[in-house]
């Protein structure tokens, strides 16, 4: 079980690492996780190899099949709409059901409620809505890119960077015209 | 039954959801609940989609219609005035809507069936439409379209906010 | 014919009995989660906590549970039928759904047939995992409008921004893990890295660094040691996404009661509530399956298809136990610090991450451009993401034009 001194301690030590008032430990502590970070991600062996790449477009050992997955999807679906569904079913039969006319009014902090509980909600919302599906999209297009870049080399790299330059000014915009500015 | 035969059949019972769910995106008297029923219609569509093989395309489906797109049109409907759950907002233009929903039907059809007709899918090969290959068609033969795409989402971004301001 | 009925009754057996034991044990892990993380918190806050059910309080969750159960739950007259019977629904399923592409162990061979522990095996689990995130939001959504109440709507509006707001940023942080592995698919991430390092020739030729890289000769092979800022994004990002604090702003009491599940009561409760703690026991399992070599590590001769269900039922739990250590330790972030949190920090770190691993493994640059274009990138990453101070995040003046962390 936790001793408070080593978690007072461990906090301190992540408080200096991040804090700019702790320069030089803050530096080391940088310098250290990013030599580390990139010593491991640094291509090494044959030219072929990148660091974790061994396994790239790897074939699995057993070819999966496909409906066989997607049939054991279902299942689970199923099954778990189903617990679902009996567990409230259940509770129906066993819970008590004592109706008062106070107990059905909505809560409002122990007043009667004011007006209506449906009110029209702010415009900001719908700009993070929009923002969300933007970055949503493009992170869809990212995935497909992430697993065959390596074979396509540089041409789809300039490519997707042209991609993520054109969506980050989007962003930037965003900022700059101050619609993520809360308040 | 064949592996064919059971695809057929679960073809048909997503499409009777499907059709469902779309029949009661249209008659609902409530917004929300049609927008609900448009969940259902969406990840109908997303089950067909795995059934052609087509994964990827089916989870995409799903994270950006129903995860994103939908959400949007309930903030959409959560801010406006609208007379969310009561209230009737039916109008006279029922016969025009029919109509173009038909030609939509109509021409979809036509379009598609003369796209793929006498096509069939390879059943023996089970292995799905691999993202890789999506990726590679995307980053060599169709970079133009890809490219684009980031500009129409720049300026869909740029209309909200301009419509969103108030200065 | 028979043949195929055959092959899919099989499918369906097996897929049977998986999801029946997944099931269950993900329900005992999230009931254990929710004991443990009162049992930590009480301790951290020199309490004793639950210790009346059970040796030791084991079985309080149970106990919860019965209680709810049997609790009278009732629908205010003034919200929507369906739609709030739907909501909690709504809200854990998607959160245990997820639990299907993680790789729970090794595979066993029954009979002729190699069962995997993994529920469904398909190509691209980690779009399924977003797509499941992304469904979870309805559960909110739904319950928040229709309670048909002031609090849950606002309570309710407020969260699936913050929902989807750092969805973003986790979707975005797993494309490098994506690169790295050359797939999307968690069994191939989590069979990348098995085994460990290995040898490292990064620092040949300099004297004392050269001795120094046989250690990685012992170092598990995990992508935490690469990846650990998208690990850093994916983790701040997966917390944001539980609902859990310090970004538990969608039942934040002081200001929204209980938020988008105020008027749910009883069983309905007890789903959101479950709902939440599988959320969480299902996000470490990702993080670990992910960013720590799943379910590889050391066993013993002895019945070796347990020892990898133990490695990761243990690491899942550290995860789960980071979580709560962190409720305990960080106070909730204000609305407008967790908006700028999300998209001025998280989104565009992401993509300068990705853009890094992009140029470390794209083939046709060379070598020593990668390596500068890697420095150069790391260090205007980090000055840019150290130039505010963190704990000014929770500094009082809201009204601060510019988008500096110190406001």
């Amino acid at each position: 079980m936790p001793d408070s001194g080593v978690f007072e301690y461990l906090a301190a030590g992540l408080r200096g690492a991040v804090s700019r008032t702790n320069a030089l430990p803050n530096c080391a502590f940088c310098v250290l996780v990013f030599g580390l970070s990139a010593t491991l991600s640094y291509p090494r062996g044959s030219p072929r190899s990148c660091s974790h790449i061994a396994t790239s477009g790897a074939v699995p050992a057993v070819p999966r099949d496909y409906f066989s997955q997607y049939i054991t999807i279902g299942i689970f679906v199923l099954v778990g709409l189903g617990l679902v569904g009996v567990t409230l079913q259940l509770a129906r039969l066993v819970r008590p059901n004592v109706p008062t006319r106070e107990k059905y009014t909505t809560y409002e902090s122990g007043i009667d409620p004011i007006g209506r509980g449906w009110t029209q909600t702010n415009v900001r919302y719908y700009i993070f809505a929009l923002l969300f599906v933007i970055f949503d999209v493009e992170a869809v297009f990212l995935f497909p890119w992430a697993i065959v870049f390596e074979r396509l080399g540089t041409q789809a790299f300039i490519e997707m960077l042209i991609f993520i330059a054109i969506l980050a000014f989007a962003l930037l915009y965003a900022i700059r015209k101050k619609m993520l500015e809360w308040l | 039954m064949s592996a064919e035969t059971w695809q057929q059949v679960v073809f048909w019972i997503f499409a009777l959801l499907i059709t469902g769910a779309g029949v009661l995106v249209v008659t609902t008297r409530n917004v929300i609940h049609a927008a609900l029923w448009l969940v259902g219609a969406l990840m109908g569509a997303a089950a067909m989609y795995v059934l052609l093989f087509a994964e990827f395309v089916a989870w995409v489906q799903v994270l950006v219609y129903v995860g994103a797109i939908v959400v949007l049109m309930l903030f959409g409907l959560m801010l406006t005035r609208a007379p969310i759950g009561s209230a009737e907002f039916d109008n006279n233009q029922r016969p025009l809507a029919a109509l173009c929903a038909a030609a939509v039907f109509v021409v979809t059809s036509v379009i598609l069936i003369g796209a793929f007709e006498g096509q069939e899918i390879n059943f023996a090969r089970t292995a799905g439409t691999s993202t890789e290959s999506i990726g590679t068609a995307i980053f060599s033969s169709y970079v133009w379209p890809f490219e684009v795409v980031s500009i129409l989402l720049l300026a869909a971004l740029v209309g909200a906010v301009v419509i969103a301001r108030r200065d | 014919m028979s043949g195929v009925v055959d092959l899919i009754g099989a499918v369906a057996l097996i897929g049977l009995i998986k999801v029946v034991v997944v099931f269950v044990a993900l329900l005992l892990t999230a009931a254990l989660v929710t004991y443990m993380e009162r049992k930590v918190i009480a301790d951290m806050q020199a309490r004793v906590g639950p210790n009346r059910w059970g040796p030791f309080g084991l079985l309080q969750a149970i106990a919860d549970g019965i209680k709810l159960f049997f609790k009278e739950d009732f629908r205010p007259a003034a919200a929507d039928r369906w739609t709030y019977a739907i909501a909690p629904a709504a809200a854990m399923v998607p959160s245990f759904l997820a639990i299907a592409v993680v790789p729970l162990g090794d595979h066993v061979t029954v009979g002729d047939r190699r069962v995997d522990f993994v529920i469904a095996d398909i190509n691209i689990g980690i779009l399924y995992f977003l797509a499941m995130g992304s469904l979870g939001v309805y559960g909110v959504v739904l319950a928040g409008w229709a309670s048909g109440s002031k609090y849950p709507l606002l309570g309710g509006v407020r969260s699936t921004a913050q929902l989807i707001s750092y969805e973003i940023a986790l979707g975005l942080s797993l494309v490098p893990i994506a690169m790295v592995a050359g797939s999307l698919s968690l069994s191939d991430i989590v069979a990348a890295q098995a085994g460990t390092v290995g040898n490292v020739t990064f620092f040949d030729g300099i004297p004392v660094l050269e001795q120094l890289q046989d250690i990685f000769s012992i170092v598990p092979n995990w992508y935490i040691w690469s990846q650990w800022p998208a690990f850093a994004i994916f983790f701040v990002a997966g917390i944001a996404e539980t609902n859990r604090a310090p970004f538990d702003l969608p039942e934040a009491e002081t200001e929204l009661i209980a938020g988008y599940h105020t008027e749910y009561s009883g069983i309905r409760f007890a789903m959101f509530y479950l709902g939440e703690y599988i959320h969480v026991v299902v996000l470490s399992a990702v993080a670990v399956s992910l960013f720590f070599g799943g379910w590889h590590g050391p066993g013993l001769g002895i019945l070796p298809w347990l020892w990898p269900l133990l490695w990761f039922l243990a690491k899942t739990l550290v995860v789960v136990y980071l979580i709560i250590w962190l409720r305990a330790t960080l106070p909730r972030l204000r609305y407008d610090r967790l908006m700028w949190l999300g998209w001025k920090r998280l989104i565009p770190a992401a993509l300068l991450w990705i853009v890094v691993t992009a140029t470390v493994n794209t083939e046709g640059v060379s070598r020593n451009i990668r390596l500068a274009v890697f420095v150069v990138l790391a260090g205007l990453i980090l000055a840019w993401v150290g130039r505010g101070d963190p704990r000014l995040a929770f500094a009082v003046n809201p009204q601060s034009g510019d988008d500096r962390g110190s406001a």
